[in-house]
């Protein structure tokens, strides 16, 4: 099983080459849309760069659960409701999402993804 | 100016890789143009034939029907320039297949020597937003890829000939009848 620093390194080199960022823009705390500039295309890019870097096979709703965010049993005036949070914790548990839970409005959940739950949703897959 | 950036296919095997050729003449205005007095085929058109080549191969595997388009250029690499004169080969192999999109890597040859190298990624507009839109119109679409003899050369992985979709078939049948 890779170290956390190996799965960093090969996540570092996927979006370095995806994104067109510098080596040391991409930090463990960087979100993936705020900081490293990540459009809803580049999603499709990083997924496949990350499933041949370490032969893996990425379901699209494990990393952008948009089912759930368009479940409108979960979303009151614009935020998830707790048990839209809950599902959400199930479904992403390598993500922190405590500060999203502080104000959980759907619209900022694209910028909530950061380069350390990418690292922590890949190690649960190569463990 | 027609927008077709390969003459022709000269293999194509479903799902898998194709290849093409063009043939680069003094007469193309982009040739002509580009670079005044430097004639020369400009590198954004060589991905743009690239693009074709591989976006018709991996167009096909839905018979034409997901709305196929580049939405990425990667690990580029030019080795030179492709004279008036010259003939440019496409070799494109499809390296991933996904629900909204696939990629190609593709190695381009410039009399027979080392062109360039470059990936490419497609997406494929397949969900609500774009039910409405038609990138090609089927008739269109058949004919431009009879142009291009993708169904003269083309072939399943089994090495029986490429089928036409009968969608198509029936589309061009009806611009013909009018």
């Amino acid at each position: 099983m890779p170290s956390n620093e190996e799965v960093f390194g090969k996540v570092q080199e996927a979006l370095v080459d995806a994104l067109g960022v510098e080596d040391d823009e991409v930090t463990p705390e960087a979100t993936l849309v705020g900081d490293l500039g990540a459009e809803s295309i580049d999603f499709l890019d990083i997924v496949f760069k990350l499933e041949k870097a370490f032969n893996i096979t990425i379901p699209r709703e494990e990393l952008f659960p948009d089912d759930i965010l368009a479940t409108t049993t979960y979303i009151q005036d614009g935020k998830l409701n707790a048990e839209g949070l809950a599902k959400l914790k199930e479904r992403m548990p390598f993500a922190d999402l405590t500060k999203f839970e502080s104000d959980p409005r759907v619209q900022d959940f694209g910028n909530l993804l950061t380069v350390q739950d990418l690292v922590n949703y890949v190690c649960t897959k190569v463990a | 100016m027609r927008w077709f950036w390969i003459d022709r296919f000269t293999e194509f095997v479903s799902g898998k890789h194709a290849k093409a050729v063009k043939a680069v003449s003094l007469a193309e205005e982009a040739v002509d143009e580009y670079a005044p007095g430097a004639t020369y085929l400009p590198a954004s058109l060589l991905i743009e034939g690239t693009a074709q080549c591989g976006g018709l191969l991996v167009a096909q595997l839905s018979d034409f029907r997901n709305r196929t388009v580049l939405a990425k250029v990667g690990n580029v690499t030019f080795h030179q320039q492709a004279y008036p004169g010259s003939v440019v080969a496409f070799d494109v192999q499809i390296t991933s297949v996904q629900p909204n999109g696939a990629f190609v890597s593709a190695q381009l040859t410039c009399n027979d020597k080392p062109l360039a190298e470059l990936d490419l990624m497609f997406a494929f507009l397949t969900d609500d937003r774009f039910d409405d839109v038609t990138l090609f119109e089927p008739a269109a679409l058949l004919r431009m890829c009879r142009l291009m003899r993708m169904f003269e050369v083309g072939k399943y992985e089994d090495g029986t000939p490429l089928k036409i979709p009968q969608y198509m078939l029936d589309a061009e049948k009806a611009e013909l009848s009018v």
